[in-house]
C-alpha cells in the first residue's frame, strides 16, 4: 500500500494532475477575494452595477460626428456605437495612408539613387524611435499653431476651408440624386472588375497585355462625375456662420494630427517589413527577369513585388493591428473616438468602471481576433502555394 | 632574348576616379535617376530650411531670456534650460536630488565593476547578487526611509520616472514572462488555458485599456479603504502588459530548441525543473535575447501613455511647465527637446539590439 502510493507521488501524471488542481485552487481563491471586495466596495461607493447604464440619456455632445445620428439627448449606448465608428474611421484613414508611404519609403530604402536611400532611412530612423504619443501630441499642438484662425481660414473655391479647428468640405445632400451618383460610381467599379479580369484572362491565354488604365479613369473617375452633372446631385457648401463655419462635413484639426501621426509612424514599420520582403527575394528572380527582357520597373511589379508581399504581409497586417490599438491615444488630444467617448467622458459620467473599461476592451479584442483570423487565412493560403 | 620591361600600369581616367564615379553611379545613372535627385534635392530644400530655420538661426539661445523677451519666431532655450531640472526629476525636492544622482550612478559603478571582474569565476554571483540588491537599495533611495526623508511617489517625474517605470516593467515581467512562456508550452491543459487566455487577452487590448483597467478598476479588488499608490497601480498595469509581451518573445526562443535537447535532458535523468532550468531556459533565453531588447525598447516608448493616467513623465512635464504663466505656449520647444531626448535613448537602444542580433546570429551558424 505505501510503496504504491509512493510510486504515485513520483508518478508525472499525477504531478500534472495534483500542480493544476492546486493552480485552479489558488486563482479561484484570488478571484473569490478579488470578487467579494469588490462587490463591497461598490455597495459602499453606492454605484449601480450591470448594463442598464447603455439606455440613459448621455447627455454630452460629440465633436467628431460621421454617419450616424447623435445628439445629447441619445443613449449612452449610442455614444458607443459613435465611439466605435469613430475608431475605425480613423483606423481606416490611418491604414490607407500609412500603407501608401511605407511603400514608398520601402521601395525607397533600396533605391540605387543615394540620396532617396539615405532620406528613406532618415525618415525611418527618426519617426520610429520616437513614442507615438508625443508624435500625436506634436503635431496636434503644431498644427494649431500654425493654421490660421477661422476668420481667416484657407479658402480653396469658396468650398474646402482650412483653419486650426480643422478641414471643412462640402457634403452631399443625401437624396434620389445622391443615390443615382452612388450607383453609377458602384457600376463603374463593377464593370472595371470585369474589364480587369477579361484583360488578366487574355494576357494569360495569348499573353497580350492590354493597358486597362483609360478604362479605368473612364469608369471609375469620369462616370461618376458626369452622373454628378447629369443627375444634378446637391452639394452644401460649409459656410462662415458667427464663430464657426456651418454645414459641410468637417474633419477636426484632432482627427487629423491623430491620422497623421499614426500613418507617419506606423508607415516606419511598414517601409521596413516590405523591405525586408524584397531582400528576401532571391537575385536570381530579378535576374531572370531582366533576362526574359522586362524593365525594371516591370520586374519589380511583376516578379518582386508579389514574391516580396508574401513575406512582408503578416507583419504589415500586424502592423495594421497595432495601428488601430494605437489609435486608443485619441484620448490625449480629445478626438472622440471609443476610448475618449466611452472610457473618458461616460465612464466620468456614470461611474460604472468595470462595465465601461470591459465593454471597450471586447471591441479591442473583437478587432483583434478578427484580424488574427485573416492573417491565418492569409498564411494558409500561402503556405499551399509555396510548398 | 629580348627583355621587355612591364609598363607601369596607367591611372584610370578622369571620369573613373573616386568622387566623380561615386556621383555617376549613385546619383546620375540614368534620366530617372537624374530626376530622383531633383526630387530628392526639392524636398529637402522643402524641408530643411524651416527646421533650420526654428531651432537655430531664428531661434533664441539667450538663457536669460523669459518668455516675453524670447520673441516668437523661432525656439526659445532658455525654456529649456529653465525647466531642465524638472525634465530630468520632475518635482523632487531639491536638496534631495542627490539621492537620485547616487541611484543612476550605482548602476554606472556596477557596470564598471561588471566588467572589471569579467573573467572571475564569481561574476554571475556578483550579476545575480546586483539584480537581488540593487533594487532595494533603489527603493530606499528614491522614496526614502532607513534615516532618509520620504518623498511621495507624487512627487517623482521628468525622465527619472520614465526609467523607473521601464526598468520595473522589464524587471518584474520577466520572471512572469517566462512563467506563462512555460504555461503556454506545458502538456498540462489548464495551466496552458490559463496562460493562452492571459497572453492574447492582454495582447490583443491596447495599453491604455489596461491602465485605466489598473488605476480604476484594481483598487475596487482590494479590501477597503486600502491606500493603493497611482504610481504603483501604473507598475502593476505596464507589468501584466509587458508580461503577455515577454511570454511570447521567450515563447519564440523555446520553440526554436530542437527537440533533441528535451530528449537528451530526459535521457539524463534529469527532472523537469533541472531540465528547464540547466538545458531548455538558458539556450532558450540566449536566442530570445536580441527580442527581449527589443520589446524594451517598445516598453520605453509606451512609458509616455502613464500620463493619460495622470503621472508626471518626462512627456507631461511639458505641458506642467507650460501651464506656468511664466512660460505660456512654449508647448513646441518642449516636445522638440523630450523627443530629442527620447530619440537618443531609443536610438542607441536599437542600434546595440541590432548589434546583439549580429553577434548571436552568426554564433547560432554552423
Amino acid at each position: 500500500m505505501f510503496i504504491k502510493l509512493k510510486s504515485l507521488l513520483y508518478n508525472n501524471e499525477v504531478r500534472a494532475i495534483a500542480f493544476q488542481v492546486l493552480a485552479v485552487v489558488f486563482i479561484a481563491y484570488f478571484v473569490y477575494q478579488a470578487f467579494d471586495n469588490m462587490m463591497l466596495n461598490i455597495e459602499q461607493s453606492g454605484i449601480r452595477s450591470g448594463f442598464g447604464f447603455l439606455n440613459d440619456e448621455a447627455g454630452f455632445a460629440v465633436n467628431d460626428n460621421f454617419f450616424l445620428t447623435y445628439s445629447p439627448t441619445s443613449t449612452n449606448l449610442q455614444a458607443f456605437y459613435v465611439g466605435i465608428v469613430n475608431t475605425l474611421i480613423v483606423a481606416i484613414t490611418g491604414i490607407f495612408f500609412a500603407s501608401v508611404i511605407g511603400l514608398v519609403i520601402g521601395i525607397a530604402r533600396l533605391s540605387s539613387n543615394y540620396l532617396i536611400r539615405k532620406m528613406a532611412t532618415v525618415y525611418i530612423e527618426i519617426f520610429r524611435n520616437i513614442p507615438i504619443l508625443l508624435q500625436i501630441l506634436f503635431w496636434y499642438s503644431t498644427a494649431l499653431s500654425v493654421l490660421p484662425s477661422t476668420r481667416n481660414s484657407m479658402n480653396f473655391l469658396d468650398s474646402v476651408f482650412l483653419n486650426s479647428r480643422g478641414l471643412f468640405l462640402p457634403k452631399f445632400i443625401i437624396g434620389t440624386e445622391f443615390y443615382l451618383v452612388l450607383a453609377s460610381f458602384i457600376i463603374g467599379i463593377v464593370a472595371y472588375v470585369f474589364i480587369k479580369k477579361r484583360s488578366t484572362k487574355k494576357h494569360d491565354d495569348t499573353g497580350i497585355a492590354t493597358n486597362t488604365i483609360p478604362h479605368f479613369l473612364g469608369l471609375v473617375v469620369l462616370l461618376p462625375i458626369m452622373a454628378y452633372f447629369v443627375f444634378g446631385a446637391q452639394l452644401e457648401y460649409p459656410a462662415l456662420k458667427g464663430f464657426n463655419f456651418q454645414g459641410g462635413t468637417d474633419l477636426s484639426i484632432e482627427f487629423f494630427s491623430l491620422a497623421f501621426a499614426l500613418s507617419v509612424y506606423t508607415a516606419t514599420y511598414i517601409a521596413e517589413a516590405i523591405r525586408s520582403g524584397i531582400d528576401s527575394v532571391d537575385k536570381g528572380q530579378k535576374e531572370a527577369a531582366a533576362a526574359l527582357g522586362l524593365r525594371q520597373g516591370q520586374a519589380m511589379r511583376l516578379v518582386v513585388l508579389p514574391q516580396a508581399l508574401r513575406v512582408a504581409i503578416p507583419p504589415i497586417i500586424n502592423q495594421y493591428l497595432n495601428l488601430t490599438k494605437n489609435s486608443s491615444l485619441a484620448t490625449a488630444v480629445g478626438y472622440s473616438e471609443l476610448v475618449t467617448i466611452f472610457s473618458g467622458t461616460v465612464l466620468n459620467v456614470v461611474g460604472q468602471a468595470i462595465e465601461v473599461i470591459a465593454l471597450t476592451m471586447l471591441v479591442y479584442l473583437t478587432i483583434s481576433l478578427f484580424i488574427s483570423l485573416v492573417l491565418n487565412i492569409f498564411n494558409k493560403k500561402m503556405e499551399i502555394k509555396g510548398k | 632574348m629580348a627583355v621587355y620591361p612591364l609598363k607601369e600600369t596607367k591611372k584610370a581616367p578622369q571620369s573613373q576616379t573616386k568622387a566623380i564615379q561615386w556621383l555617376k553611379e549613385n546619383l546620375l545613372s540614368s534620366t530617372s535617376n537624374v530626376l530622383l535627385t531633383l526630387t530628392a534635392l526639392y524636398l529637402i530644400y522643402l524641408i530643411l530650411p524651416p527646421i533650420l530655420n526654428w531651432t537655430i538661426f531664428d531661434a533664441n539661445f539667450d538663457l536669460t531670456a523669459d518668455n516675453d523677451s524670447c520673441g516668437r519666431e523661432g525656439a526659445c532655450w532658455a525654456f529649456i534650460y529653465d525647466n531642465f531640472k524638472m525634465f530630468i526629476y520632475g518635482f523632487y525636492p531639491q536638496e534631495e536630488l542627490w539621492r537620485i544622482d547616487t541611484m543612476f550612478g550605482l548602476i554606472v559603478v556596477m557596470i564598471m565593476f561588471g566588467s572589471w571582474i569579467k573573467k572571475s569565476q564569481y561574476r554571475m554571483h556578483y550579476i545575480i547578487g546586483a539584480f537581488l540588491v540593487y533594487p532595494i537599495a533603489a527603493f530606499f533611495l528614491l522614496h526614502g526611509g532607513l534615516g532618509l526623508e520620504v518623498v511621495g511617489t507624487d512627487k517623482w517625474g521628468g525622465l527619472t520616472l520614465t526609467i523607473v517605470v521601464a526598468a520595473v516593467g522589464i524587471v518584474a515581467s520577466f520572471p512572469l514572462g517566462i512563467l506563462f512562456a512555460l504555461g503556454r508550452q506545458s502538456k498540462m491543459r489548464i495551466v496552458k488555458f490559463i496562460s493562452v487566455v492571459f497572453i492574447e487577452f492582454v495582447r490583443g487590448v491596447p495599453l491604455i485599456t489596461i491602465l485605466f483597467m489598473a488605476s480604476v478598476i484594481l483598487p475596487l479588488f482590494f479590501s477597503v479603504g486600502m491606500d493603493f499608490d497611482k504610481l504603483l497601480r501604473a507598475l502593476i498595469g505596464i507589468t501584466l502588459f509587458q508580461t503577455a509581451y515577454i511570454a511570447e518573445v521567450i515563447r519564440g526562443g523555446l520553440q526554436a530548441i530542437p527537440k533533441g535537447q528535451y530528449e537528451a535532458a530526459d535521457a539524463s535523468g534529469l527532472n523537469f525543473v533541472q531540465k528547464t532550468t540547466l538545458i531548455i531556459l538558458p539556450q532558450a533565453l540566449k536566442i530570445s535575447i536580441p527580442n527581449i531588447v527589443g520589446s524594451f525598447i517598445a516598453l520605453f516608448k509606451d512609458t509616455t501613455l502613464i500620463l493619460i493616467i495622470g503621472l508626471y513623465d518626462m512627456l507631461a512635464i511639458v505641458g506642467a511647465a507650460t501651464s506656468n504663466s511664466s512660460w505660456l505656449g512654449r508647448n513646441s520647444e518642449g516636445y522638440v527637446f523630450v523627443a530629442f531626448v527620447m530619440w537618443v535613448i531609443l536610438y542607441s537602444m536599437s542600434r546595440y539590439s541590432k548589434k546583439l542580433e549580429v553577434r548571436f546570429s552568426t554564433e547560432h551558424k554552423n
